[in-house]
């Protein structure tokens, strides 16, 4: 029986020839991002528990991302003790603010994530960058200090699911329609600890930016982890770009690797999709939802907060006015300036959008665009959850930076379609 | 003995256990405050020490914040019970020292109200108020010592 590429991986990082599905390994971690929320109480665990020493220091990255600029006391002590432990432990990639950013857009984006490892993060969103072919996948706290100190974390090698992406893009269609589809297929819970690996030759036509969103969201389906395969596209983003070391292993699952489940979406059968409240489950094709009212339009987050994604909602916006309250946040601060360079922040302002800092700010409910009670909310994030943007009364709708754009210009749930 | 609140619900997820507008801290107190509170409001009131959730399917998925187990530790909950548990959530039950107990059908074999007694070792729950006993998968060895050591950080250093 072959391997999958998660499999191998795994092989690699416990120094074995070969493991499978439901072995049990001490892995050696590649990278451990830390972020604002879950990285301070990490830091005391260790520190409660007289543990001094970081394992290596090139290893860690840190950004403060979630309520950054500080938006209150209490966070600014987060920041703070963040801050302090950083500069304690001399961390050489540790960005601060003026070079934060959202984590899973900033890592990738600054050359730290490398196909073929083995990373963690302190944030169920780390999946993100198995898109380069990593294995990587969310802790909690108390794995991210044990990560901080050995380097070294138990796993159950997960089974895979593959999903296989044929057909081509149609006009307005991306590829968060894609994995709102998926959600919709398996629900949130259908991945389950496994792997989910996204295969076919629809990926060929999508850039680096748009395979992180597919594998951002594979937590949504309660995946552990996303992975799509090294190609050409993947090495061209790499070149350059890499931070410390620029070499790295590229693994590809055998043809006889074992999958527990196996399906195939045909993209060019795809329609703009909208997952209603409030399960990320809960995706319709804009045809059957069109013309429900909105209150609000955010565009960013780790999901859909990079360039590209800011240039289509431009595309959409150009030369029209917002009709409901819309927040444009740039992922980091790289994009932050593309999107100036580019006249797209013109774009937004002329439309009445707020353009804000990088930060992951509302996303979660944090600040910088709140929801009251009774606002529905469509928003490129990843998660709809009651209460995830604000009021436990208030609704978020996913969708894609088009179907948002478009929604923003309408007031309501519109068809990106007619605007392209 | 502990009493069961029971939600008879799915994908019971980290912003209903403690919502993000919290996270500002990570203060075990104010956490425990607020446990549940997306949820139920009430929770926290008629949480008695050492009693128990029961949910169905999903419990704990979305983030990884660790806080969602610290507030339910924090507002005394004995264990949590349910159908099936998300990823990160299990994990970081177990190393926080938290037994998560995963029961296939807990939803149809307790009720609201229902005192129970619970054997983790041994894995089972005495429903006293039904008088049946119900059977569950313990935690394997090591996932136990870890529980048992009071969390992962406490287990390595034990083994050092
Ligand atoms: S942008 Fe949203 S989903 Fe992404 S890391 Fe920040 S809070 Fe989490």
């Amino acid at each position: 029986m072959g391997m999958t590429i998660t499999e191998k991986i795994f092989a690699r990082a416990a120094g074995k020839t070969a493991v499978k599905a439901g072995d049990l390994v001490n892995a050696n971690i590649d990278v451990v991002m830390c972020h604002d929320v879950t990285t301070p109480p990490a830091i005391s665990m260790l520190k409660e528990h007289g543990i001094d020493k970081v394992f290596d220091v090139n290893k860690i990255v840190v950004t403060p991302d979630h309520f950054q600029p500080a938006k209150d006391i209490a966070s600014a002590e987060l920041h703070k003790r963040l801050d302090t432990w950083a500069k304690e432990k001399k961390l050489p990639y540790y960005y601060k603010l003026g070079r934060a950013g959202v984590c899973h857009a900033l890592l990738p984006e600054q050359g730290h994530i490398r196909p073929g490892e083995v990373i963690v993060g302190g944030d169920s969103h780390t999946c993100t960058y198995g898109a380069f072919g990593a294995f990587s996948t969310g802790v909690g706290s108390t794995d991210l200090a044990a990560a901080i100190a050995t380097g070294i974390l138990w796993f159950k090698v997960p089974a895979s699911m593959r999903f296989t992406l044929n057909g081509s893009f149609r006009k307005g269609v991306y590829s968060k329609d894609v994995i709102l589809e998926v959600i919709r297929r398996i629900g949130t819970d259908g991945a389950l600890y496994k792997a989910i690996e996204f295969v076919g030759p629809a990926l060929k036509e999508m850039t680096m930016e748009g395979r992180m969103t597919i594998t951002n969201m594979a937590i949504e389906a309660g995946g552990k982890s996303g992975i799509i395969g090294v190609d050409a596209t993947t090495r061209a983003y790499l070149d350059g770009r890499l931070k410390g070391m620029t070499e790295y292993t590229v693994f590809e699952s055998d043809a006889d690797a074992a999958y527990v489940h196996e399906d195939t979406v045909d993209c060019s059968r795809l329609e703009p999709m909208v997952a209603f409240p409030h399960l990320p489950s809960n995706g319709k094709p804009i045809g059957e939802c069109k013309g429900l009212a909105m209150d609000q339009c955010y565009i960013g987050s780790c999901t859909n907060g990079r360039i590209e994604d800011l240039r289509i909602a431009a595309t959409i916006m150009k030369g029209k006015e917002v009709r409901i309250r819309t927040i444009v946040v740039p992922a980091t601060p790289e994009i932050w300036k593309q999107a100036i360079d580019e006249g797209l922040a013109e774009i937004f302002y002329n439309a009445g959008c707020v353009v804000s800092a990088p930060t992951c700010g509302a996303c979660l409910g944090g600040f910088m665009g709140i929801l009251a009670a009774g606002d529905k909310c469509i928003s490129t994030t990843n998660r709809n959850f009651v209460g995830r943007m604000g009021s436990p009364k208030s609704e978020v709708y996913l969708a894609s930076p088009a179907t948002a754009a478009a929604s923003a210009v309408e007031g309501k749930l519109a068809d990106c379609r007619n605007y392209l | 003995m502990a009493k069961a609140h029971v939600y008879k619900r799915d994908h019971v997820n980290t912003d209903e256990i403690i919502p993000a507008r919290y996270l500002n801290t990570d203060d075990a107190a104010v956490l425990a405050a607020h446990c549940m509170e997306d949820l139920d409001t009430g929770f926290v009131k008629k949480c008695q020490p050492g009693d128990v959730i029961v949910c169905g399917d999903d419990f704990g998925c979305g983030s990884s914040r660790e806080h969602a187990v610290w507030a339910i530790q924090g507002a005394k909950v004995g264990a949590v019970i349910a159908h099936s548990f998300a990823r990160i959530y299990y994990r970081n039950c177990i190393n926080c020292g938290f037994y998560p107990i995963e029961l296939h059908g807990a939803l149809e074999k307790i009720n609201d109200g229902d005192e129970l007694e619970i054997d983790y070792r041994g894995g089972t729950i005495a429903n006293k108020t039904q008088g049946t006993t119900i059977a569950f998968t313990p935690l394997p060895e090591f996932a136990l010592e870890i529980v048992n050591d009071g969390g992962l950080l406490e287990h390595i250093k034990r083994k050092k």
